[in-house]
C-alpha cells in the first residue's frame, strides 16, 4: 500500500493548520512527523486517517482518491497521547475489541490477541483492568489494540509523551522492531528530536503547517535543508553565528577567521550564517583548524558525565555540550572553539548551502 | 471537493428526524399562533384579518403592563435569591467521600417532583388552617394567610420556586466547582489567599460558564412558570400573583379571546428571546475579552 | 530560607496502614541545607510527589516529623511554613493581569503598595515578563504561564523554600532548554532552597547539586550528579540515571577478578568472598565500554546500531547478555561481530542490587 498526500491544505475558521503538504509513504515504512506544538502534526494525522477532510488537495491510497472516504471505511488504527482504553473491559477484551467488531472467529481472535499481548509484554496482565495498571502498561494496551487490527495505516500521536523518561527510552528502542514486524505504514508524531533519532526510519520536519523536509531521519539530521529544520531537529538547540566568506575563509564578527576547510571550502564570497550543534562547540581545541572565540558564561548544567555550558557570544546564546565536569562561574569569560569541519552554512534566506561531511551518513 | 459535499449531504439525512420533530413541536404551533394573532374570530370558526390591531391593543393594555411588571419582579426576585443561594450551597457541599452522593440525591429530589404536585404540596403546606408552614408562622404571632394577603401570596410563591429550583443551580455550580483542578486550591493556599479571594479569583471565574447557563435556564423557566402558581394561588388573591402565563391562559381559555392571547404570547415569546440573547451575548463577549 | 529536616517520616494514604505495602513513603531521614538545589528523581509511583507535599504541608505525615530550622512544623499549613510551589500544570489567575498575578501573594500578605510595585517589577524583569505585565494571564503561552507561577513564588523575598512538581511537563522541548537554564540562573541569583521533583534524569541532574533517587517509596541514593553517574549505589540507580542506563552483567567475583560467560575480567579493586546465595552482578556504563582494536578484548555479537545523531549506540550481546556500547558519531562499524573492552576504573560489583565496596 502507498499513502499519498497531494498538496493538502486544512483551514479551520480562517486559521491555516496545514498548508500544501505533499508526502508519499510506502508500505512497511516508519515515518516521524517532527515539530513543536501547533505545527500541524495532529491535523496531518487526522487527514491521513480520514477524520478530517482537507479544504484543498487529495489523499490517495494506492493511487486511488480517498479524500472524502470516512474513517470507518479505511483500514486505520490510531494511538493517542492520553491512554485511551475501555475502563470496564479487561486488558484481553480491550485488545480483542477491534476483532470482535470485525467478527473474527474465536480461535483466530484468541491467537491474535495473545500474539499482540506478547509483543507488548502484557501476557501476565490480560485479566486485569486498565485503570489498575501503570501508565506504561496502559499505553502498551492501547498500542496492542492498535496493532492487533493489522490495519494498513498505524497512526501514533505523541504516544510516549505522558510516560516516564526511562520507560519512554525503553519503548523507543522496542517500537521500531515492532513496527517493522507489523508491516503497516506507520506515522509517528512527536515534538522530541531524540524520539525521531531513536526511532530511525524517515522524518518529515514541520513548521507552521508546512513540511520543511522529508527524508531518511539521519539524513535530515545531518543535512537539514534550511535553518528552521535545523533548529527543530537539534536538542539542545543549534547555535548560530553570522559570518562573511572571503576566499573560502569565514570571517567572524569578533575578528576571528575560520580556515577554508570542509564545508566552508567551496563557498562563494558573501554574507552567510554558520550553524553548529552543541556537541560541536568545544572547551578544548579539537583539531588544528579549530579557532577560539571568547564568550561569557551564563550558566553551566552538569549531567554527571557531561556539562552543558550556556554562554553568550555577542548577543547570541550558545550551548556547548562537553565531556566531563566543568565548573565555570557565571559571568566569567570562556574560550570556545569552533571547528570549520563541523559547520553548517545557511544563506540569507536560511537555505542550507553547505553541510559537514559525515562518512557515516552515506 | 465534490466528495467533500457528498459527505455533508449524507450528514443532513441524519438530522432530518430532528428537523421534522422541531417542525411539529415548534414551527407549526408557532405559525398557528402567528395566524391567530392577526385575525378576529367569531364562534371559533369564522375569521377576519385584523392586521396589527391585537398587538396594539395588548401593548397598550394596562392589564398586560401589570402582568408584565409582576412577571419581571418575580423573575428578578428568584434570580437574586436562587443564584447566590445555589452557589453558596454548592460551595459547602463535600468534594469527595460517601456524603457526595447523599447530597446529590437530596439536591435532585425537588427536581424530580411533577410541577403540579409541587403546587399542591405547597398549597397544603402553607394553608394557615392546618398546613405545617402556615400554622407555624401564625404560631409565631405573625399573621399569615396566602389566600387573602397579596404579600403573603408572593412570599409563598417565591419560597416555593426557590425550594423547587435552587437545586438546579446547585447542581450546575457544583459541576463547575468539581472541574477545577486541585492545584489551583493548593496554589492559592500557598499564595496566602483568603477564602473570599479563592472564591473571587478562582471559583467564580471557573464557574462563569455554568452560571451563565443557570441564569439563562432560570430566566426562561421563570417566564414560563404556570402550573405551580396556578395550583398554589390561581393568580390571586385578586390579580396579585397573576404572572404573564397565567394571564395569557385566562384570556385565551377563560374568555376565548384567541386574537389578543396569540398576540400577547408572541410578544411574550419575543421578549424572552431578546432577553436571553442579550444576556448570552454580553456574557460571552466579556469572556472573549478577558 | 530554612534548613529542612525530615525525621523518621513515613506516609500512607489509607487509614491504619499495616504492612510496608500500605506506605506510599517508607520511613526516611533527610536534610536539606539552606540555599541548596535539590532534585527528587524517580519513576511514577515512587513517592517523590508525596514527599514534596509533606515538605510543603499539603499533606500531614502518618508518622515522623518535619522540621524547619529545628522547629517542628509537622502540623503547620503551607502558608505558615512560608513555602512557594510550582505545579505540573501552570496555575494562573485567569481574570487577573500578569502584574496582578505576581502581586497577589504580596497583596494577601498586606505589603505596602510601593514596596509591592518595586518587587513585582523586579521579578518580572528577572523572568523576562516585563513586556506582558499588563496583559491578561490566560492569553499567554504555557511557558509564560509557568513563569508566572514561578514568579508568584519569587516575589516573596522570605520564602523558606521553593518547590517544583515536574514544572516542565507541558513545555515544548526547545523552550525547556531556555526555562531550565533560566531556573538554574535564578537559583544562583536569589539563593533560595529549591526542591525539584521529576522523572526526567536530565532535568534532575542539570538542575540540582544534590539528587535524591527514589524507588518504591524508598530513597536509594543521595548524591551529586557526578557521584550518581560514576558510583551508583544500586543497580536501579545505574539503570535509571544515564541514557542508555548502566549495563548489568551476571558474573561471579573472586578477589580481583570477575568472570562473565567464562571470561575473566580484571577488576580495579579486590573483593571479599560474597555471600553464597547473593545475586552477583557487574555494572559498567555504556560510556565506559569501547570497541577494542583488532585481536584484543571480549568478542561480542552486534545486534543493532542506533544512530542517535551525536553518537551511536551499538546494541551487542555477550554470550546472550545484552549490552549497550556508546560509539562516536564518526566511527564506522560493520559486520555482525566485534570485540569490546571495559574501562577498568568504572567497573562496579553489585550483590543483590547493592553496590559492594572493594579494597584498593
Amino acid at each position: 500500500m502507498t499513502l499519498e498526500l497531494r498538496n493538502v491544505t486544512k483551514r479551520v475558521g480562517g486559521e491555516t493548520h496545514v498548508a500544501g503538504v505533499t508526502l508519499t509513504l510506502e508500505r512497511g515504512s516508519l515515518n516521524v512527523l517532527l515539530g513543536p506544538t501547533l505545527s500541524g502534526k495532529t491535523t496531518i494525522l487526522r487527514l491521513m486517517a480520514g477524520l478530517d477532510v482537507p479544504v484543498e488537495g487529495q489523499v490517495l491510497i494506492d493511487g486511488r482518491d480517498v479524500t472524502g472516504t470516512p474513517v470507518r471505511q479505511r483500514s486505520v488504527a490510531m494511538v493517542y497521547q492520553q491512554f485511551i482504553n475501555y475502563p470496564n473491559l479487561t486488558v484481553y477484551e480491550n485488545i480483542a475489541s477491534p476483532l470482535r467488531v470485525a467478527r473474527v472467529p474465536r480461535t483466530e481472535l484468541d491467537r491474535r490477541v495473545r500474539d499482540a499481548a506478547a509483543l507488548m509484554r502484557l501476557d501476565s496482565q490480560l485479566d486485569r483492568y486498565p485503570l489498575g495498571l501503570s501508565g506504561g502498561q496502559q499505553q502498551r494496551t492501547a498500542l496492542a489494540r492498535a496493532i492487533v487490527k493489522r490495519a494498513d495505516l498505524l497512526l501514533l500521536d505523541e504516544p510516549l509523551a505522558n510516560l516516564d523518561y526511562k520507560l519512554r527510552e525503553e519503548l523507543r528502542e522496542q517500537l521500531p522492531k515492532l513496527f517493522a514486524e507489523i508491516g503497516a505504514i506507520t506515522v509517528y508524531a512527536t515534538a522530541e528530536p531524540s524520539d525521531a533519532l531513536l526511532l530511525g526510519g524517515s522524518t518529515a520536519t514541520l513548521s507552521e503547517g508546512r513540511v520543511t523536509q522529508f527524508g531518511r531521519t539521519v539524513d535530515v539530521y545531518r543535512r537539514p535543508t534550511d535553518r528552521e529544520t535545523a533548529e527543530a531537529f537539534s536538542d539542545p538547540p543549534m547555535n548560530f553565528i553570522a559570518a562573511r566568506i572571503a576566499g573560502g575563509k569565514a570571517h567572524l564578527p569578533g575578528g576571528a577567521i575560520l580556515p577554508a576547510h570542509g564545508p566552508l571550502a567551496g563557498l562563494p564570497d558573501g554574507e552567510i550564517t554558520l550553524g553548529f550543534r552543541a556537541n560541536h562547540l568545544y572547551l578544548r581545541q579539537p583539531s588544528q583548524d579549530a579557532v577560539a572565540v571568547t564568550a561569557k558564561v551564563a550558566i553551566v548544567e552538569i549531567t554527571g558525565s557531561e556539562s552543558f555550558v550556556h554562554a553568550i557570544h555577542r548577543d547570541m546564546r550558545w550551548v556547548a555540550l562537553v565531556h566531563g565536569i566543568h565548573e565555570l562561574n557565571p559571568g566569567a569569560p570562556v574560550e570556545l572553539y569552533l571547528d570549520p569541519k563541523r559547520m553548517f552554512a545557511f544563506d540569507r534566506d536560511g537555505r542550507l548551502v553547505a553541510a559537514p561531511d559525515f562518512a557515516a551518513a552515506a | 471537493m465534490t466528495l467533500d459535499k457528498t459527505v455533508n449531504n449524507r450528514a443532513w439525512f441524519m438530522v432530518l428526524p430532528v428537523l421534522v420533530l422541531v417542525a411539529f413541536n415548534a414551527v407549526i404551533p408557532l405559525m398557528t399562533v402567528v395566524n391567530y394573532s392577526v385575525q378576529e374570530s367569531f364562534a371559533g370558526n369564522v375569521f377576519f384579518f385584523e392586521g396589527s390591531k391585537w398587538f396594539e391593543q395588548v401593548l397598550h393594555s394596562e392589564r398586560f403592563h401589570a402582568a408584565l411588571l409582576r412577571q419581571l419582579a418575580f423573575t428578578a426576585t428568584i434570580l437574586a435569591i436562587e443564584i447566590p443561594l445555589g452557589v453558596g450551597i454548592a460551595l459547602t457541599m463535600p468534594r469527595k467521600g460517601p456524603w457526595v452522593s447523599v447530597c446529590l440525591v437530596l439536591m435532585a429530589l425537588p427536581l424530580l417532583i411533577p410541577w403540579n404536585v409541587v403546587g399542591a404540596i405547597w398549597n397544603i403546606f402553607a394553608l394557615p388552617s392546618f398546613g405545617l408552614l402556615g400554622r407555624a408562622i401564625n404560631g409565631l404571632g405573625i399573621s399569615y394567610n396566602f389566600t387573602r394577603d397579596a404579600g403573603d401570596a408572593w412570599f409563598t410563591l417565591v419560597l416555593m420556586d426557590v425550594w423547587h429550583w435552587t437545586s438546579l443551580v446547585v447542581l450546575l455550580a457544583y459541576a463547575g466547582l468539581m472541574a477545577i483542578p486541585n492545584a489551583y486550591y493548593q496554589a492559592a493556599k500557598i499564595d496566602g489567599a483568603s477564602r473570599w479571594a479563592v472564591f473571587r479569583y478562582i471559583q467564580l471565574p471557573k464557574m462563569r460558564r455554568v452560571l451563565t447557563i443557570a441564569v439563562l435556564l432560570r430566566l426562561m423557566d421563570s417566564f414560563m412558570i404556570y402550573t405551580e402558581p396556578f395550583v398554589l394561588t390561581g393568580g390571586g388573591p385578586g390579580n396579585s400573583t397573576t404572572l404573564l402565563s397565567i394571564d395569557l391562559v385566562k384570556i385565551a381559555l377563560g374568555q376565548f379571546d384567541l386574537g389578543p392571547a396569540a398576540a400577547m404570547s408572541l410578544i411574550y415569546f419575543l421578549m424572552v428571546l431578546a432577553m436571553s440573547w442579550v444576556f448570552y451575548t454580553v456574557m460571552t463577549r466579556e469572556e472573549a475579552r478577558t | 530560607m530554612a534548613r529542612i529536616e525530615l525525621a523518621s517520616l513515613a506516609h500512607a494514604y489509607g487509614p491504619r496502614p499495616r504492612g510496608d505495602a500500605d506506605y506510599a513513603l517508607k520511613t526516611i531521614n533527610l536534610e536539606f541545607k539552606p540555599g541548596g538545589a535539590y532534585a527528587l528523581l524517580g519513576p511514577s509511583g515512587c513517592g517523590k510527589t508525596t514527599l514534596l507535599n509533606l515538605i510543603s504541608g499539603l499533606l500531614v505525615p502518618t508518622e515522623g516529623s518535619v522540621l524547619f530550622d529545628g522547629t517542628d512544623v509537622t502540623e503547620q499549613t503551607s502558608e505558615q511554613r512560608n513555602i512557594a510551589q510550582v505545579f505540573q500544570f501552570p496555575v494562573v489567575y485567569d481574570t487577573m493581569t500578569v502584574y496582578e498575578n505576581l502581586a497577589f501573594p504580596l497583596r494577601n500578605r498586606g505589603v505596602a503598595r510601593q514596596a509591592l510595585d518595586l518587587r513585582v517589577r523586579e521579578i518580572a524583569e528577572m523572568l523576562g515578563l516585563t513586556p506582558s505585565l499588563m496583559q491578561k494571564a490566560r492569553r499567554l503561552t504555557a511557558d509564560a504561564k509557568q513563569k508566572i507561577s514561578l514568579g508568584r513564588g519569587l516575589v516573596r523575598a522570605d520564602v523558606s523554600a521553593m518547590l517544583f512538581d515536574e514544572p516542565l511537563t507541558v513545555i515544548d522541548p526547545q523552550l525547556k532548554w531556555e526555562l531550565r537554564s533560566q531556573l538554574k540562573q535564578l537559583h544562583r541569583q536569589v539563593g533560595t532552597t529549591m526542591i525539584y521533583v521529576t522523572h526526567d534524569q536530565t532535568e534532575a541532574l542539570t538542575f540540582a547539586d544534590t539528587v535524591i533517587v527514589m524507588y518504591d517509596g524508598r530513597i536509594l541514593q543521595v548524591g551529586s550528579p557526578q557521584e550518581l553517574f560514576e558510583r551508583p549505589h544500586h543497580t536501579f540507580v545505574g539503570y535509571f540515571i544515564g541514557s542508555p542506563g548502566m549495563n548489568i552483567l551476571h558474573a561471579s567475583v573472586e578477589g580481583r577478578t570477575a568472570t562473565v560467560a567464562g571470561r575473566a575480567i580484571p577488576l580495579p579493586r579486590a573483593y571479599d568472598r560474597l555471600a553464597d546465595r547473593a545475586r552477583v552482578e557487574l555494572g559498567i556504563r555504556p560510556e565506559f565500554v569501547r570497541i577494542a582494536p583488532q585481536g584484543e578484548g571480549v568478542p561480542v555479537r552486534i545486534n543493532r546500531i542506533d544512530d542517535v545523531g551525536r553518537f551511536k549506540i551499538a546494541r551487542v550481546s555477550l554470550d546472550g547478555q545484552a549490552l549497550s556500547v556508546m560509539v562516536g558519531e564518526d566511527t564506522q562499524l560493520s559486520g555482525d561481530s566485534a570485540a569490546i573492552e571495559f574501562d577498568r576504573a568504572h567497573l562496579h560489583v553489585y550483590a543483590d542490587g547493592q553496590l559492594v565496596d572493594g579494597k584498593a
